[in-house]
């Protein structure tokens, strides 16, 4: 951002005198905000997120003016996209794989908090804004995927709406309210694309008061321990400006390559077959990363405890920070924690899996277990914060560095690291 | 705000303050109440999409034995033309064994003809067996892909995970060839 010379420049100094927005951008992404020296590749996720949301809200903003919100139109005029409108096909596949990557990127980064625990004290608040952006994301990706409106997007609006019929007494009226009618139809879409038009915006509210509440206390760090002064910082630029763009050009070689070679690799065929509201298809899935939701939700074999366990699944991350006691945020000096959180990780790939598979035989019962563990997960933390014996913390950023050979538990770290 | 209360007795001033405060408030809410369901209404079903509620059918093609689908409200509505085993099957078996308990004659206005909302109460999917070579479960009647819901010839839950049996909508014999649903 700005440096020294760039105040020099009348124009600016016009501007800032009146309102002192560079002097905040200064503060906030630039050289006046000192940042932790031993931020590793896993901090890039942040910022990786909100340059995939403005990817979304550009192509969003160019689809919207060729797509028709109508049940009778809107199959072909994605059709349309994708075949006669300039570029179409690029905007569609951006977009629609945009979404996942936003996933991917969204999912590795709270994992990322998870394993350092970033959302201890202070930064409780920072946490519960992650995860509600993360809940807002769900409800936008999902009304999106309704759009096209082919077979799996009608299919999942029907089946997700539904779940809202397991409300004791008010059900039924609130999945018709949802729907505007006695089934999922046009009046559906046209709402939920009012929505998935809106949310993005709401979305980008909330990453404001997220990356407020973050630069309270600034960023945590892999060794979990407040920076004990300015020896233990450096500014945010150039440092963190330069680190975050080459991270940048990493993740869009890997995104790219998808949306050139692979686009439809993370997609379900059957949303290429119109919607129809007479047949459902043989196998109905959601996207895969509403997967491991989808397979805690069968695993109850009880619509409204499946409907609650579902939602709960999230919600619990909500307090989290209240659940793990232990004063020590990074796992590196956690040896219990840290082989739970792994376990945590695999169940969590389990549940996905599961998630896809048809609900019969052993992928019921693989389900039930891993649905279990993923709540076991929560309790196991709680009781362990009383018991498990920390490593030794040293005693500031600097000093693993400058001990040359680091403390043990740096270097023990530091393939997990890579991991 | 207190500082400009100049009650002689503040005791009595206070419960009066409270009271208003209260009797502001509760306004304020009920006003709110009343100003937000419109915009909360605005989105339930609107007088066209009310008004296409009723469909009528004409049953005389349906044969002994077929299965036909109308819609109605943009739901698949089943109706089937029983034969003399399925009903036999449908009102022989013990209520006390069925998840959703209900007799077959009360799902049913004349025995041969079974009318009921082909939506499974679980989430929504569309059950299979209303075309010839798809699967009807091990009762006879209808199962869901979705996720394994079976019903039985009379279209009740017999295993899985939905709630309750197929919903039979209202509706009217006009004469002996035709029905109106809705
Ligand atoms: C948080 C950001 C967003 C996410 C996660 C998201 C997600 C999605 C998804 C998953 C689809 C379905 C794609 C497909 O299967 O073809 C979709 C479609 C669509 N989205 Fe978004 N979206 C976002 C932002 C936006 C914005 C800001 C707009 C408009 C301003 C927009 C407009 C559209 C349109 C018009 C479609 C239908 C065309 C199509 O299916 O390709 N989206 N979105
Ligand atoms: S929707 Fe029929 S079994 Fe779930």
């Amino acid at each position: 951002m700005s440096d020294k010379g760039m105040m020099n420049n009348p124009v600016i100094r016009w501007i800032e005198y009146r309102m002192p927005i560079f002097s905040f951008l200064n503060h906030s992404v630039g050289t006046e905000y000192p940042s932790p020296k031993n931020l590793s590749y896993w901090w890039n996720f942040g910022s990786l997120a909100g340059i995939v949301l403005v990817i979304m809200i550009v192509t969003g903003i160019l689809l919207a003016m060729q797509y028709t919100p109508h049940a009778d139109h809107a199959f072909d005029s994605v059709e349309r996209i994708m075949r006669d409108v300039n570029s179409g096909w690029l905007l569609r596949y951006l977009h629609t794989n945009g979404g996942s990557f936003f996933f991917i990127l969204v999912y590795i980064h709270v994992f990322r908090g998870m394993y350092y625990g970033s959302y201890k004290e202070p930064r409780e608040l920072l946490w519960i804004l992650g995860v509600i952006i993360l809940l807002i994301m769900m409800a936008t990706a999902f009304m999106g995927y309704v759009l096209p409106w082919g077979q799996m997007s009608f299919w999942a609006a029907k089946v997700i709406t539904n779940l809202f019929s397991a409300v004791p007494w008010i059900g039924d009226w609130i999945v018709t309210w949802l729907w505007g009618g006695f089934t999922v139809g046009n009046p559906t879409l046209n709402r939920f694309y009012s929505l998935h038009y809106l949310l993005p915006f709401v979305l980008v509210a909330l990453v404001v008061l997220h990356i407020w509440a973050l630069h309270q206390f600034g960023s945590n760090n892999p060794l979990g321990i407040e920076a004990k002064g300015p020896q233990d910082k450096i500014p945010f630029h150039p440092y963190y400006t330069v680190k975050d763009l080459y991270g940048m050009g990493v993740f869009l070689l890997v995104f790219f390559a998808v949306v050139f070679f692979a686009p439809n690799l993370l997609g379900e065929p059957d949303n290429y077959i119109e919607a129809n509201p007479l047949a459902t298809p043989a196998h109905i899935v959601p996207e895969w990363y509403f997967m491991p939701y989808y397979a805690i939700l069968r695993s109850i074999p009880q619509k409204l405890l499946g409907v609650i366990a579902m939602f709960g699944s999230l919600l619990i991350l909500l307090v989290l920070p209240w659940i793990d006691r232990s004063p020590v945020k990074s796992a590196r000096f956690r040896p219990v924690y840290k082989w739970l959180f792994w376990v945590f990780v695999v169940v969590c790939f389990v549940l996905g899996y599961i998630g896809a598979k048809p609900p019969e035989g052993v992928y019921v019962v693989v389900g039930r277990i891993a649905t279990a563990a993923y709540f076991l997960f929560f309790v196991v933390v709680y009781f362990l914060s009383y018991i498990e014996r920390p490593k030794p913390l040293p005693a500031s950023i600097s000093e693993p560095v400058l001990k040359g050979g680091g403390s043990p538990a740096g270097a023990q770290a530091k393939p997990m690291e890579k991991a | 705000m207190t500082d400009t209360a100049h009650s002689a007795r503040p005791e009595d001033g206070e419960t009066r303050r409270d009271f208003l405060y209260l009797a502001a408030g509760a306004v304020g809410a009920v006003g709110t109440g009343i100003a937000v369901w419109p915009l909360i209404d605005s989105m339930n079903p609107s007088a066209e999409v009310l008004a296409l509620a009723s469909t009528e059918v004409d049953l005389s093609p349906i044969e002994e034995g077929q299965r036909v689908t109308v819609t109605w409200r943009g739901s698949p509505v089943f109706i089937e033309h029983r034969t003399e085993q399925q009903i036999a099957a449908a009102r022989d078996v013990v209520l006390e064994e069925l998840p959703d308990p209900q007799t077959d004659e009360a799902r049913v206005q004349r025995p041969e003809w079974l009318v009921m909302v082909g939506v499974c109460t679980h989430l929504g999917c569309i059950p299979l067996g209303q075309n010839p070579g798809q699967s009807r479960g091990e009762f006879g009647g209808w199962f869901c892909p979705c996720h394994g819901s079976v019903f039985d010839t009379s279209g009740r839950i017999r295993r899985g995970p939905a709630p309750r049996n197929l919903d039979v909508p209202a509706y009217k014999f006009l004469d002996d060839g035709r029905i109106r649903i809705g």
